[in-house]
């Protein structure tokens, strides 16, 4: 049980928002994560590796920032054990990179310039996300 | 110096975001997805608050005729709908109902050394690898299967 935050929800979506526009602002480019790490590893790393690892630089730094300043660390609990999770992030490297994005990329900025392919992919990977929560809280013994 | 400053900015601020927003806590996302159980829509007013802004400052910014410190804009224009979209995207979803994960917040909370994170984003990486190494290996078929993205 977690509870409805829908100020922080909204803030810190906005914030999300913002480093999309700055990024397209300052360096012409989307902010999808998979794609941004996906395009650092071999075995062709994109020639402009450099503003992409400082991104990601970014992205590990910026949770410590906000717990310094609020003073307080996140909550971060985990549905299951360890090979399972290692199962799903296995999934969810290979689908982004078949699927040509993930949440940030198509949810946020392809549902931002009204892109038919992101509103399409965000449908499945929302849809196929559901489906499987309801079948392991509801569907087994649930 | 310049472009690594710009994706340093954009990264700290994305990942303050999802921090405020709280979606590096796992257990916030699965309650979003869960909607014929514990249902907390938080994550439907991340979206809307990021999409709203990003929809109304693309816009400006798309006005320009390229970006502060690059010659032009990369912004993708393919508008096919192709299996390995819906496949791809679909394969996605189910790691993410899994383990509650995407790649933003899953790579924002490694700084608290969870195991499960380091777990999650490792295997995440490998996934990458395997197929970016796949498509070097069999670029055919895997071109087929993904078009050209």
């Amino acid at each position: 049980m977690t509870e409805f935050t829908p100020v922080s929800a909204l803030l810190g979506g906005a914030m999300i928002g913002a480093a999309a526009v700055l990024l397209l602002a300052l360096l012409g480019r989307i902010a999808g994560i998979s794609g941004i790490v996906g395009s650092l590893l071999p075995p062709a790393p994109a020639a402009d590796w450099p503003w992409r690892a400082a991104f990601v630089a970014g992205l590990i730094a910026g949770p410590v920032l906000v717990a310094w300043a609020s003073g307080t660390a996140p909550a971060i609990w985990f549905p299951m054990g360890l090979p399972w999770i290692a199962l799903a992030g296995f999934l969810v490297g290979v689908g982004t990179m078949i699927g040509s994005g993930c949440t940030s990329g198509h949810g946020v900025c392809g549902i931002a310039r009204l892109a038919p392919r992101s509103l399409v992919a965000t449908g499945v990977f929302m849809a196929s996300a559901i489906a499987v929560v309801f079948i392991i809280r509801h569907g087994i013994g649930g | 110096m310049m472009r690594v400053l710009a994706g340093l900015a954009a990264g700290l601020l994305f990942g303050a975001g999802l921090s405020v927003s709280a979606m590096i806590n796992p257990a916030k996302v699965l309650n979003f997805l869960d909607i014929a159980g514990t249902w907390d829509p938080s994550l439907l007013l991340v979206m809307a608050g990021a999409v709203a802004v990003t929809f109304a400052g693309y816009r400006l910014v798309l006005r320009r005729d390229r970006p502060l410190l690059e010659t032009s804009f990369a912004v993708p224009t393919r508008r096919d709908l192709d299996p390995a979209l819906i496949g791809g995207a679909a394969l996605f979803g189910i790691g993410w109902g899994l383990g509650g994960y995407c790649p933003g917040p899953a790579i924002s909370g490694l700084a608290y050394g969870a195991a499960e994170t380091l777990a999650f984003v490792g295997a995440m990486v490998a996934g990458m690898l395997t197929w970016r190494l796949a498509r070097r290996a069999w670029p055919t078929s895997a071109a087929a299967a993904a078009g050209k993205g």
